[in-house]
């Protein structure tokens, strides 16, 4: 075990050291250590820096998007897929919606400027009807809608992994005997297959909010150039930005931290909250 | 539940019920599928029917793999096709190994510190350290412009240590103890009874691995010269960002490569995960599942 330990004592605990330096002014020369304290400094200008809060605005309502459009979308694929008898069908379908999760950010964005690009497919038919064409790709407006998209795109099918899992522990006579007692199809999903996986919805759904911090990061990096920062700009390409691009270390660090130390909360104040509904939590 | 017919006690559904059933989930498998068609037929067409259409291509006339003559002459993608397999499969392989070992002692009861150990290594999910002190770790330790660059600071992904403990966690106890009265040791009982019961986390554990480090890019724009680039990176710069594929001779990378190379890079980045898919994704449901239920 010795090997894999040293990789977490070294590159997850020697790196959360080197977030000493939000508290110091860095100069790559003087190194981390010789770098000169310059106390609350960076955080006193990122709560200054209106364009911080507008890449914390920007995170929090991408992923407010993705819980309103996004979250339902593997649940209802998942029992369209449980509703299936045939389970060649149902076999195949799933294999064909678990593909894009496997497929890298890079490759799903030249798709999405493929067809849905100023040249693309779906414009160059809309062309061709002697309709007018729509710029999504560049267009600041039509970003978010984009990206949620992307992201339904990419991870519904795989997402339905784990309600098929809960799907799939539903005694059958449950359902038999419901049945039996003259209960329809809407009856039947309401009183048994609801309650069966609602510990699963509850439990991904705490874990998304305690993740609000989070929306994806090389997605919006790819794009952020096509669109420009306004719409673009999340924490961690604010952090990028500011930090590897700027060269202003110190400062990116105490953005970083920031969402470390408030996503840390979340995620704890989550799981908390599932545990007080009696549910299961992501851990202990 | 894997039978055709349907249990006596459900009913059959409405025509309208099953015509809307079929809608949705041929709308399903048309969306993931005609995406991936469109890149490969672009890449199969000549550059002439490609302009001819708009910029792209449903079903090529006349099929060509000029393309995939033209990037494959030893160029830049050749190049970062070698780097990209050789940081999977050797990055692949320091990964399963140091998970397995972490998770196997993870996973027996009594070892010393595992306890401390775990919530240790849990923390880490909850806390990552961060970027820019990620970035300045791999600078002071002299990794810049290597390919340990691109392995090490991944090196072990706590969800798959997750899904390998529970895992093996799951073989039954008595299997353990009947190979320690035969006198094996933790490295026999790992090698000759865990692993062999292991293989379908193993296969799905060393998938996601592997993905992982073919998919990787944004590490190689920070850590690496552009002549060290994986494909996905160079990917990115040429097709998505939109730069000449042939920057090293117009210079600054003014002219776009035709769509129809750029679509063959695209199949090439793609073409991999779409061989190894079919073989391992019978073990998804089963791998992930015992990992999650258990954790």
């Amino acid at each position: 075990m010795l090997p894999g330990l040293a990789y977490f004592l070294v590159f997850h605990y020697g790196a959360l050291l080197g977030n000493v330096i939000a508290f110091k002014d860095y100069v790559p020369f003087d190194g981390v250590w010789g770098s000169r304290w310059v106390g609350l400094d960076n955080f006193r200008r990122m709560f200054e820096d209106g364009e911080f809060w507008d890449a914390v605005l920007n995170t929090l309502w991408i992923a407010v998007l993705q819980i309103v459009f996004y979250f339902p979308v593997p649940l209802a694929l998942a029992l369209l897929l449980h509703s299936l008898t045939r389970s060649s069908v149902r076999r195949f379908v799933q294999s064909v919606a678990y593909l894009p999760h496997f497929i890298s950010w890079v490759i799903v964005v030249a798709l999405f400027q493929q067809v849905l690009g100023d040249t693309g497919m779906v414009n160059s038919y809309l062309g061709d009807a002697g309709l007018h064409t729509v710029d999504i790709i560049g267009n600041p407006d039509a970003f978010t809608p984009l990206v949620v998209a992307q992201v339904i795109w990419k991870d519904a099918g795989w997402g339905t992994i784990i309600f098929l899992a809960a799907l799939s522990q539903v005694d059958e006579q449950q359902y038999e005997a419901a049945a039996i007692d003259g209960a329809g199809p809407w009856r039947r999903f309401w009183h048994v297959t609801l309650p069966a996986i609602r510990a699963v919805i509850v439990l991904l759904l705490i874990m998304r909010l305690g993740d609000i911090l989070s929306v994806g990061f090389e997605q919006m990096l790819l794009q952020r150039d096509a669109v420009g920062p306004q719409a673009a700009e999340i924490i961690d390409t604010f952090v990028y930005y500011q930090g590897l691009v700027g060269g202003d270390y110190g400062f990116a660090a105490a953005a970083g931290l920031f969402k470390g130390v408030v996503g840390a909360l979340l995620v704890y104040a989550a799981n908390k909250v599932a545990h007080r509904l009696g549910e299961q939590g992501v851990y202990r | 539940m894997s039978t055709h017919a349907r249990p006596g006690w459900m009913e059959k559904p409405r025509p309208a019920t099953q015509a809307a059933k079929a809608v949705a989930l041929v709308a399903v498998v048309l969306l993931v599928c005609v995406p991936f068609l469109v890149i490969l037929s672009t890449s199969l067409a000549s550059q002439r029917e490609v302009v001819a259409n708009g910029g792209w291509v449903l079903w090529p006339q006349h099929p060509t793999l000029k393309a995939y003559r033209d990037i494959l002459d030893g160029g830049i993608v050749t190049h970062s096709l070698g780097v990209s397999a050789g940081v999977t499969l050797v990055g692949t392989l320091l990964s399963l190994v140091c998970t397995v070992t972490l998770a196997y002692a993870l996973s027996r009861p009594g070892v010393f510190g595992g306890k401390p150990v775990l919530l240790l290594i849990l923390f880490t999910f909850l806390f990552p350290p961060g970027m820019i002190p990620g970035f300045l770790l791999v600078k002071e330790l002299g990794m810049l412009d290597s390919y340990s660059s691109l392995i090490l600071p991944v090196l072990v992904n706590v969800f798959n240590l997750v899904v390998l403990r529970g895992f093996f966690q799951g073989i039954p106890e008595e299997l353990y103890e009947a190979a320690r009265l035969d006198g094996a040791g933790d490295w026999r009982v790992l090698w000759s009874v865990v692993l062999p019961l292991s293989k379908a986390a193993l296969a799905v554990v060393g998938l996601f691995y592997a993905v992982a480090y073919w998919n990787s890019w944004f590490y190689a724009s920070l850590y690496l010269e552009s002549d060290h680039w994986p494909l996905q990176q160079v990917l990115r710069t040429y097709v998505v960002a939109g730069s000449g594929l042939t920057d090293t001779t117009v210079g600054e990378g003014t002219v776009n490569a035709p769509q129809t190379v750029q679509m063959a890079v695209l199949v090439i980045a793609t073409v991999p995960i779409l061989l190894v898919y079919p073989f391992l994704q019978k073990y998804f449901t089963k791998g992930v599942l015992t990992g999650a239920v258990k954790s």
